[in-house]
């Protein structure tokens, strides 16, 4: 039986939202390393974040959950630690994304550019960890608004 | 290089992913007690990092073992005689002060192994180095600034961090003590001798805790016998009871 092209899977994945940020995709996230087929087994690759984010048992059951649903019934997931997720996978329209959500996107010179809120550059770190591993706690000196920051890894 | 021996591979494994197994835990215990919120996030952000950290290593260690046991099967079926992480880190966590005092204490030793084990001959170990690392790199600059903070704020912190280091200093010889195991893994590629990383974690605790205005305690003493399972401080039992509680009362219980 023909079997869905892995272009097909990609798109299929595109739809599937980060169950901790919402707003973002696992590919806008580039968390999704590779699709193949390996025979009649759809093998989806995924690297974590954090080593220990509760975010992962999730996303790999989200993945299942959406590939079920479009008619695949063998599916492999893999996990692979290296190389290490870094966020410069994360794509272009996920960091818009994110700052449009109130989340500044990770810089590499390991601070937010500006506040997501009003956008001046008038910021500081309030804590280096936030609500979830890959965030800490920023707030702008102009807006006075808290805010996360994505951090750079 | 030298063939890797599996069982002495197990007993590098099991003292990796043991340190951040009970220190993770340790680390925890702090959650919803620490002096603000921003801090109970840290503490328990780094507890986690460290949990995500025993999973790796000690999946590993299960496989080579080849008994078929599980990450949580060494985790929480193992009595104290069998666990094989540093005293340092079964410490009680004492105030704030000390707690962050031996963080940054471990932190010290453990970026520095990373470092060497992301380049080592084992595939898997380099991985999970690699993975690691950067979550512990992140731990340092924390452990390190709050000690600095602590050490040159007040005459109270001062005295508190002052007091933290004279206790938990005796207990950093033991991460650099060098046996049959670690020149095993030296042999094999897998891992540096715990002595070569002396020289590195003095220039960098030294640095840090000159900046902290603390002083090193003089004395050569170390207290060991955790990593090599001689015996435990009598605080790992109790630490284990409230750890492994849950599987020992229901055994096999999944949720």
């Amino acid at each position: 039986m023909a079997h869905p092209s892995t272009e097909q899977v990609w798109e299929w994945l595109e739809a599937v939202p980060d169950p901790e940020i919402p707003v973002l995709t696992l590919t806008d996230l580039g968390i999704i390393r590779n699709v193949d087929w390996e025979g009649d087994t759809c093998v989806v690759t995924v690297t974590p974040t954090y080593s220990g984010c509760p975010a992962t048992s999730i996303i790999n059951l989200d993945i299942e959950t959406a590939l079920r649903d479009r008619g695949l019934t063998k599916i492999e997931l893999r996990n692979q630690l290296d190389p290490a997720w870094t966020t410069d996978w994360m794509s272009e329209k996920g960091r818009e994304k994110l700052e449009k959500y109130g989340i500044a996107p990770p810089q590499p010179a390991g601070g937010p550019e500006r506040c997501p809120h009003c956008g001046s550059p008038n910021v500081e770190k309030l804590s280096q960890f936030g609500s979830t591993p890959c965030k800490a706690q920023w707030r702008c000196k102009d807006c006075l608004e808290p805010f996360e920051y994505f951090k750079c890894i | 290089m030298a063939e890797v021996d599996n069982k002495a591979l197990f007993e590098f494994l099991v003292r990796m992913g043991d340190n951040t197994l009970i220190l993770g835990h340790r680390v925890s215990e702090w959650c919803g007690h620490a002096p603000i919120l921003e801090e109970d996030i840290a503490l328990a952000n780094t507890a986690l990092d460290l949990l995500g950290q025993t999973k790796m290593w000690l999946d590993y260690a299960g496989k080579v073992q080849g008994e078929g046991k599980t990450a949580d099967d060494l985790a929480f079926l193992r009595d104290a005689w069998d666990l094989r992480n540093v005293l340092l880190v079964e410490l009680p966590n004492g105030d704030f002060g000390q707690t962050l005092m031996r963080q940054f204490l471990f932190d010290a030793w453990h970026s520095i192994i990373l470092g060497h084990l992301l380049k080592s001959s084992d595939d898997d170990v380099r991985a999970i180095a690699q993975k690691a690392s950067k979550e512990v790199a992140y731990h340092l600059e924390r452990s390190a600034d709050t000690v600095v903070g602590l050490g040159d704020g007040t005459p109270e912190s001062h005295k508190r961090m002052q007091a933290a280091l004279d206790y938990l200093w005796p207990y950093v010889g033991e991460m650099f003590e060098t046996d049959d195991i670690d020149r095993a893994m030296a042999a094999a590629g897998v891992a540096p001798e715990p002595s070569g990383l002396k020289a590195d974690f003095d220039a960098l605790t030294g640095r840090v805790l000159a900046d902290a205005t603390l002083t090193i305690p003089e004395g050569k003493f170390a207290h060991k016998g955790g990593r090599n399972g001689y015996m435990h401080t009598e605080h790992l039992g109790h630490l284990l009871c409230e750890m492994q509680w849950l599987q020992r009362a229901y055994p096999g219980c999944e949720w």
